[in-house]
């Protein structure tokens, strides 16, 4: 049945991206991007954040209409992420809109969701990074919480943290918890330590919506990967074109061009895996599982290998700080641990289709 | 405008038809009646065996077909008539051409084998040098062609030759479709490397064609192929398969069904390719999806080219995998195949017979090069034969 999943985009998906793609070049060159990491004080870049979240109202984009959100599919929100990925937009949209709302779906408190929708209040599973199976769990005890968790993404400017502990998910107040900047790799999402002490703990909701936000998280950083490998790829025919060396343009020499075919091979097949991914999530299909592993395992490698390529093929000017690229190698690396780096997601695929390491 | 024909439509012919046409009944009957109820090619205008339906219902018609246990239309499902000759014929050909010769090549009555590639024009295919002179109110043909797949069993060919030496080599060849069993016409076996000859070397000695057998005008043969070749690319490896369909099946099933071969590495190396062969089984469905669409974007030379990557990869993990048995063949024997079995026969032949999907059908730096320059418009490498007489030219 899943071979009955269409894989291209619809006219209004179109509109989206080029609207998404439109602001973003607009409000967030990759200059604003290396001022804000060069700067590093930031959660994220607020602005940038008003005018996602508020302005093109897409921090509800996944939240129901009842709620004050768009209701939109899962097709639209990895328009958004690649496009935001494209950019390497410091804002913590995937944290928030994508991994929190989907653990918050299930929740019995509606009005959470609103304020996600709206913008006005940003929230962060409180989960490694690179989690990707079952969490870790926090205790509570009298209606609070504590215990620590390392390198969570986008926790530093959250006001609301979710958290799994014992027997179910908790929203905890972001100001009641000791949040340390981690000095990380990708500083466009910044990572923090967090400390829970007795921190005042609501139960939200059930454990079982962690797995499925991690699942949606996997699938939606691959889309934030393939975004990300495009900018890499397009800039880097773009400048290869330009550069001549030897009398002729670089771009002009087989020993690239044949690694650039290759990788947009690559990156023409991930888009396919992250495309039929995301249809499978929004259809709520059986297979979901093993679309969101091979998502994530496709849009890893060639994220990275994009960025990699980018940088080597710009020669020295790429080595350098003024120059985007390690923005995006960054970002690449990071995302590759991310919910589970391909590895684990190898593993985890054996046993779902059936090709075990070990006789059972 | 006709509305197009939706799904639900195109069932509802498709239990019609079986309902008249018993598919148990006789072969050939059953096949071309298909072809004139438009269930052959479902895309194809109607009147040649199509309905002018979307692309992406094919795989509709070929499941229904097959669940009623229709017979199928080998062996021309090798691959050249129904991937390309067809589709250029459909393009560049005359009504009389399109009428005359796509019904009994959809049927697999009469099967077509690729006349371009000579032994000093391979990559360099405008730079071949079999020649067609006028004569009368036809051509006559002298030449020789290579590693021409299937031409021993081939009733028809598509065929470039040059008509004009002075002028600079894309602009002097002309595309003909060309009759096997004409006098003149020479196919001796080629043995492969696999031990079989699917491939022969054909040689031309004054064969004569008829006007009414050239394929586009005179000196338009360049742009005739390109047709001929994209939907060669395409075409290889692009088919609609489940998952695990295809070698990686094979490679899967070797894996579950010898637990006591199993090694860690090995395990990644499985898991990579599975990986690598669904992503290209899910770009092959979107580049369908985008053929049916009318938008056929040039995502096809990424399936052709990966998968002859992915099956070199995956034949050569199996081998490794099986270790002694893999190395246990089922014959040296010279045959004469007239099908192309990519994924039957033993683990070395897979992995032997692999070897030739980065060579057929534009070998994989070719494709490369395309891909560089035509998708990603990287600039050309500096040329010195697109201005030069092809007679001037350096051989
Ligand atoms: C199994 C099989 C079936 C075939 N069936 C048919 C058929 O039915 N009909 C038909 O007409 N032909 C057929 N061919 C021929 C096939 O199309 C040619 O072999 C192919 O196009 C390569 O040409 P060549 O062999 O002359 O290699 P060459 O062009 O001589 O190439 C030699 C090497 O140089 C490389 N090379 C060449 N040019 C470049 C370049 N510009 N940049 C980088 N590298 C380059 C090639 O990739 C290759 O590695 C078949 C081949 C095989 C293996």
């Amino acid at each position: 049945m899943s071979d009955l999943l269409d894989l291209l985009e619809s006219p209004d998906e179109q509109d989206l991206r080029s609207g998404v793609r439109d602001m973003l070049a607009a409000e967030c060159p990759w200059q604003t991007v290396l001022s804000f990491v060069s700067e590093g004080a930031e959660a994220y870049d607020a602005k940038l954040w008003r005018t996602v979240a508020t302005g093109m109202g897409l921090a509800g984009l996944l939240v129901p209409e009842s709620q004050g959100g768009a209701g939109a599919q899962w097709r639209a929100a990895a328009i958004v992420v690649e496009e935001l990925g494209r950019a390497v937009a410091p804002v913590p949209f995937v944290s928030s809109a994508v991994v929190a709302t989907t653990a918050l779906g299930s929740s019995d408190e509606p009005s959470l969701l609103g304020r996600l929708a709206s913008g006005e209040l940003t929230a962060a599973l409180a989960v490694p990074y690179g989690l990707w199976s079952a969490p870790t769990l926090l205790s509570v005890v009298d209606g609070a919480v504590t215990g620590t968790v390392r390198g969570v993404a986008d926790a530093l400017g959250a006001g609301l943290l979710l958290v799994p502990a014992d027997d179910g998910l908790y929203a905890v107040d972001g100001a009641a918890v000791r949040r340390t900047r981690v000095l990380s790799l990708d500083e466009t999402r910044p990572l923090a330590d967090l400390e829970f002490r007795a921190a005042p703990a609501r139960l939200v909701g059930s454990l079982s919506a962690v797995p499925c936000a991690l699942r949606a998280a996997a699938t939606m950083t691959a889309a934030e990967q393939i975004g990300l490998a495009s900018w890499c790829l397009d800039e880097t025919v773009g400048y290869l074109k330009e550069r001549y060396q030897f009398g002729r343009p670089v771009g002009s020499f087989q020993a690239l061009k044949h690694r650039l075919a290759d990788l947009w091979v690559e990156l023409t097949q991930a888009r396919a895996v992250v495309a039929y991914a995301a249809a499978d999530l929004a259809a709520g299909a059986a297979d979901g599982r093993v679309a969101a592993s091979l998502a994530k395992i496709v849009g890893s490698e060639v994220a990275v290998r994009a960025a990699e390529e980018c940088v080597q093929m710009h020669g020295g000017i790429g080595f350098t700080w003024e120059h985007p690229a390690h923005l995006y190698l960054k970002r690449a690396k990071a995302t590759a641990v991310a919910y589970g780096s391909p590895d684990r997601h190898r593993a985890r695929l054996a046993t779902l289709v059936d090709l075990p390491l070990e006789e059972s | 405008m006709a509305e197009p024909i939706t799904e639900a439509d195109l069932r509802e012919r498709i239990s019609a038809f079986l309902a008249d046409h018993d598919p148990a009944g006789d072969r050939l009957a059953f096949l071309r009646a298909r072809f004139d109820a438009g269930l052959a090619w479902v895309h194809f205008p109607v009147g040649l065996g199509g309905l002018a339906a979307g692309r992406a219902l094919q795989p509709v018609a070929d499941d229904a077909f097959a669940a009623a246990g229709a017979p199928d239309n080998r062996p021309s499902r090798i691959g050249i008539g129904l991937g390309m000759a067809a589709p250029t014929i459909l393009v560049h050909g005359t009504d009389a051409q399109r009428t005359r010769f796509l019904r009994p090549l959809w049927t697999g009555e009469e099967v077509w084998c690729q006349l371009f590639s000579e032994p000093g024009a391979g990559s360099d295919l405008a730079g071949l040098a079999t020649r067609a002179r006028r004569d009368g109110d036809g051509w006559l043909l002298d030449g020789q062609k290579v590693w021409t797949s299937m031409a021993h069993v081939a009733r028809w060919a598509i065929l470039l030759a040059r008509t004009d030496p002075d002028v600079p080599k894309h602009a002097g060849l002309t595309f003909f479709v060309l009759d096997m069993t004409a006098p003149g016409v020479e196919v001796r076996p080629l043995r492969q490397l696999t031990g079989e000859a699917e491939f022969n070397e054909v040689y031309l000695t004054g064969v004569r064609v008829p006007d009414e057998h050239r394929l586009g005008d005179v000196g338009a043969g360049w742009k005739v192929a390109q047709t001929t070749l994209m939907n060669e690319r395409v075409s290889i490896g692009g088919g609609a398969l489940p998952r695990e369909g295809g070698m990686i099946g094979v490679l899967a099933r070797a894996w579950r069904e010898q637990p006591a071969v199993r090694t860690p590495g090995m395990h990644d190396t499985v898991m990579r390719l599975w990986v690598r062969a669904e992503a290209a089984r899910l770009t092959g469905l979107r580049v369908r999806q985008q053929l049916a669409a009318g938008a056929p974007g040039p995502d096809g030379s990424a399936v052709k080219l990966s998968f002859a990557t992915l099956n070199q990869q995956i034949s050569a993990a199996e081998l490794d995998l099986r270790g002694d048995e893999g190395l246990r063949r089922d014959s040296w024997a010279m045959s004469r195949p007239d099908d192309v079995d990519f994924t039957g026969r033993d683990t070395g032949y897979r992995y032997l017979r692999a070897k030739g999907n980065s060579i057929e059908g534009g070998t994989s730096e070719v494709l490369r090069n395309i891909i560089a320059e035509r998708v990603l418009g990287l600039p050309a490498e500096p040329r010195v034969d697109t201005r030069v007489a092809w007679k001037d030219l350096p051989r």
